[in-house]
């Protein structure tokens, strides 16, 4: 299957899958975590029903997922060393410790948190149940920060030096950890995350109207994520063209390809907005393209000098072809949820947010939107680093482990066919989850009080009234 | 001063002390889980550990990204030295993992489940034990990189730590779940609990015998002073905790049998550890070299000597909320 393949290649290959099926659980639970603590927050301080009924509904949806990021993750903890280990033991003095620091001030929080969470409100009260909710909400948030921090540096490398074994050590942690380009992706990822977790609630929340569009909690749902959204996607818009301009500035052959920019343009830059790439000419085919605003996107000038791939050395070029389509994906979607917002809005505005079919439908459509933009995304950002895996200074081909191509192609299969097992499995079940009412009391086959269902309090108290053998 | 990287060697040495005590049990758990008898008692020996396995995971993750921290070149060399047996371990735990949740959410498949819960956990106890054996007989290591083959780590040594963690997880499970439940399971792995303890013994006599013989640095530091005081005080320290294993089966103690076999996991670590010092990776790579520097070192011991504690508390504390026996009743209505 993998024939005539390169190590490198299927080292490739191997990470990109296993990093991509692994950021589709984080980029929902890192939002589906603060969707839960403010749903948390808002029962105890209304004791609205519908605001337990919806805790206890996506709870049980967090506790797949999360199982899903955790042991999708574990694989990726490891996976720089059995397959990039010449870039571990390079890049390891500058990002073991921030990756180390992820673990300790994240991984355990969360996990520590979560069975509290999930079974512990009758055990420890609201106020300690609320708080667990709450850790665990920013444990997601501080997993983020640092590993944003980390793929930062390796796209714009600061505060370090380069001893005589070759090896990254570093400088200044502050300019480490606050590298150039990541205040711009952490707020980017987060913001993200809380539009793909919305697109999901309200995807879900329009399924249920559609069937009902009395169901309480659907109703709840549906609004909230509505209202995510329009204040969120602008946001997002706003961010997505900071970090542009940001990386303009650090690496201007990403933004390059990016663009569709194989020439200079010194009179001002054209914004190609559909074309094909055709790598062999150096050109965009069938361009479509729209004169001087590409400059004015970057610039905020008209006429502004932008250079074009034809500055950068053929060996430093990432592949345009990729990165030119993932970008426009991204931005299509993230134009897209705007546009759900805004009607949503609109519709909310007329009064008529709950008996608009077609715009349930509409939602039910985006509803998995947001995890194709968040995969879009990094692969325009991280195809866009290469051939470089830190930026400018470590290239790919020299950060490989001494692996034999046989033994990365029987992995990497191996990793195929679990992922697709597993996650598909797992996906199904989340399916079939969603696809039932929040007020449902067994989601599952018997609503399994998995984690900490079996330990109950009964016994600590009267040790007799516990069913005998 | 005080070399930074001993006390980093120190760290590291007690996340994966803490990773085989807490993940040992619940692994134990998974590879016991078909001697349960009926629903019921899966259900029970599933939930005993279903709070608290992630965060049990997590030293794991700890470990590898402690060691990438600190001592990026050890893990630059054991990650594709030990190739298979860590992929083969990543892909166990993925099956294990999931079968957590997945197992309540569907009846047709519930088996397909159990089976994965169970292989799974066996599968990565196993590779842990290879690994473990591969990395007592050495990696070869040359110009800063793994310098063997890809089925170095394939040997009898390692098949045999194989085997030896294996019943020595079941061990610990068996003795977890004789602490967390009561009635037919509590009793059945009581009897398990025995043979499971000679065998863990056993495995522990053959693989102590055989280590020397791995490395002459090792009859070397084993046999001559101050190595061969452990010696001595080794196997009296076993048979203090082979002791109150049996003695607390016998009794029926439900706490005893757990902390014995508890500390028999810990003396037998700090014998791998005297073996191995001043290595980190045996037969040639020492601490000092492997190590980050100062400034990696001392960065990443700053928020270790703060947030350890911590989770160390928060982690007593999720143990503690989950405290006491199960309920049978409760775990699936």
């Amino acid at each position: 299957m993998f024939d005539g393949m390169t190590a490198e290649t299927l080292a490739r290959m191997q990470f990109a899958f296993t990093v991509s099926f692994h950021i589709i659980f984080p980029a929902f639970s890192i939002g589906l975590a603060s969707y839960l603590a403010v749903l948390n927050g808002l029962w105890l301080r209304t004791r609205d029903k519908t605001y337990l009924t919806l805790f206890n509904y996506w709870k049980k949806i967090f506790a797949v997922a999360f199982g899903m990021g955790v042991v999708s993750g574990i694989v990726m903890s490891y996976q720089f060393g059995t397959n990039w280990s010449v870039f571990s033991d390079k890049a390891g003095p500058v990002l073991g410790p921030l990756m180390a620091y992820e673990v300790l001030s994240a991984f355990f929080l969360e996990a520590g948190f979560l069975g509290i969470m999930l079974f512990g409100r009758e055990r420890v009260g609201d106020k300690l149940h609320m708080f667990a909710t709450a850790m665990v909400a920013f444990g997601t948030l501080m997993s983020a920060t640092w590993i944003l921090s980390v793929n930062s540096w390796m796209q714009t490398p600061a505060g370090y030096s380069i001893n005589d074994l070759g090896q990254f050590v570093p400088e200044d942690w502050w300019q480490i950890v606050f590298n150039p380009s990541f205040p711009y992706r952490l707020v980017h990822m987060v913001l993200a995350a809380y539009l793909t977790t919305a697109l999901v609630v309200g995807g879900v929340g329009g399924l249920h109207l559609l069937r009902n569009r009395e169901d309480a909690p659907a109703r709840r749902m549906f609004s909230m994520a509505m209202w995510m959204l329009i204040v969120v996607a602008p946001l997002q818009i706003l961010a997505g063209d900071f970090h542009g301009i940001n990386t303009l500035e650090h690496q201007p052959a990403k933004v390059m390809a990016m663009e569709g920019h194989y020439d200079s343009h010194p009179d001002g830059a054209p914004l190609i907005l559909f074309g094909i790439p055709n790598p062999d000419e150096k050109r965009i085919d069938y361009a479509v393209q729209i004169p001087q605003v590409s400059s004015l996107i970057l610039k905020h000038e008209w006429g502004a000098p932008l250079d074009g791939l034809d500055t950068i050395p053929d060996e430093d070029e990432p592949p345009v072809a990729i990165v030119f389509w993932s970008f426009r994906v991204m931005v299509g979607l993230g134009f897209a949820m705007l546009g759900l917002g805004a009607w949503a809005a609109w519709r909310r505005y007329r009064g008529r947010l709950y008996d608009t079919p077609m715009l349930h439908r509409a939602a039910m459509v985006m509803g998995p939107m947001g995890f194709v933009a968040v995969l879009a995304g990094w692969i325009t950002t991280e195809v866009g680093r290469q051939p470089f895996t830190v930026y400018g200074l470590l290239r790919t081909s020299d950060s490989l482990a001494p692996v034999a191509a046989p033994a990365v192609a029987a992995s990497l299969l191996a990793f195929i066919v679990v992922y697709f097992f597993v996650f598909g499995a797992g996906t199904f079940y989340l399916l079939r989850m969603m696809n039932k009412p929040a007020g449902t009391v067994h989601l599952g086959l018997k609503d399994g009080p998995i984690r900490t269902a079996g330990i109950t309090p009964i016994m600590q108290t009267d040790p007799d009234a516990i069913p005998g053998e | 001063m005080f070399e930074l990287s001993f006390i980093w060697a120190g760290i590291i040495a007690f996340a994966v002390l803490t990773y085989v005590i807490l993940d040992g049990f619940d692994l134990g758990v998974g590879i016991l889980f078909p001697l349960a008898e009926g629903e019921r008692e899966k259900a029970m020996m599933m939930n005993s550990v279903a709070p608290i396995w992630d965060g049990n995971e997590t030293w794991l993750v700890l470990g590898g990204g402690g060691l990438f921290a600190v001592f990026p070149l050890a893990y630059a060399v054991i990650m594709p030295a030990l190739y298979m047996p860590i992929i083969l371990m990543l892909l166990a735990l993925i099956f294990r993992g999931v079968a957590f949740e997945y197992r309540w959410r569907t009846e047709r498949w519930k088996p397909v489940w159990d089976i994965a819960f169970f292989g799974g956990s066996i599968v990565a106890a196993f590779m842990q034990g290879i690994a473990l054996g591969a990395l007592v007989q050495g990696i070869e290591v040359a110009d800063r990189a793994y310098a063997g083959g890809w089925w170095d780590w394939l040997s009898l040594f390692s098949v045999l730590t194989g085997f030896a963690v294996v019943v020595g997880y079941a061990l610990l499970g068996a003795t977890w779940i004789i602490m967390k439940t009561e009635g037919n399971l509590q009793r059945q792995m009581q009897n398990h609990a025995w043979w499971l303890g000679a065998g863990t013994l056993g495995f522990i006599g053959i693989v102590s015998i055989m280590t020397p013989f791995q490395d002459p640095v090792y009859f070397h530091r084993w046999f001559n002073l101050p190595g061969s005081i452990f010696s001595v005080l080794m196997p009296g320290a076993l048979l203090a905790a082979a002791w109150a294993l049996f003695t607390g089966l016998k009794a029926g103690k439900d706490n005893q049998p757990f902390l014995a076999a508890i500390s028999i996991f810990v003396l037998c670590f700090i014998g791998i550890g005297i073996s191995f010092y001043p290595n980190i990776v045996p037969p040639s790579l020492t601490i000092v070299e492997a190590a980050a520097p100062d400034k990696s070192l001392r960065f990443a011991l700053v928020g270790t000597v703060v947030l350890v504690p911590m989770i160390l508390a928060y982690t007593a504390y999720a143990y503690w909320v989950f405290r006491g026996k199960i309920d049978p009743a409760e775990g699936y209505h």
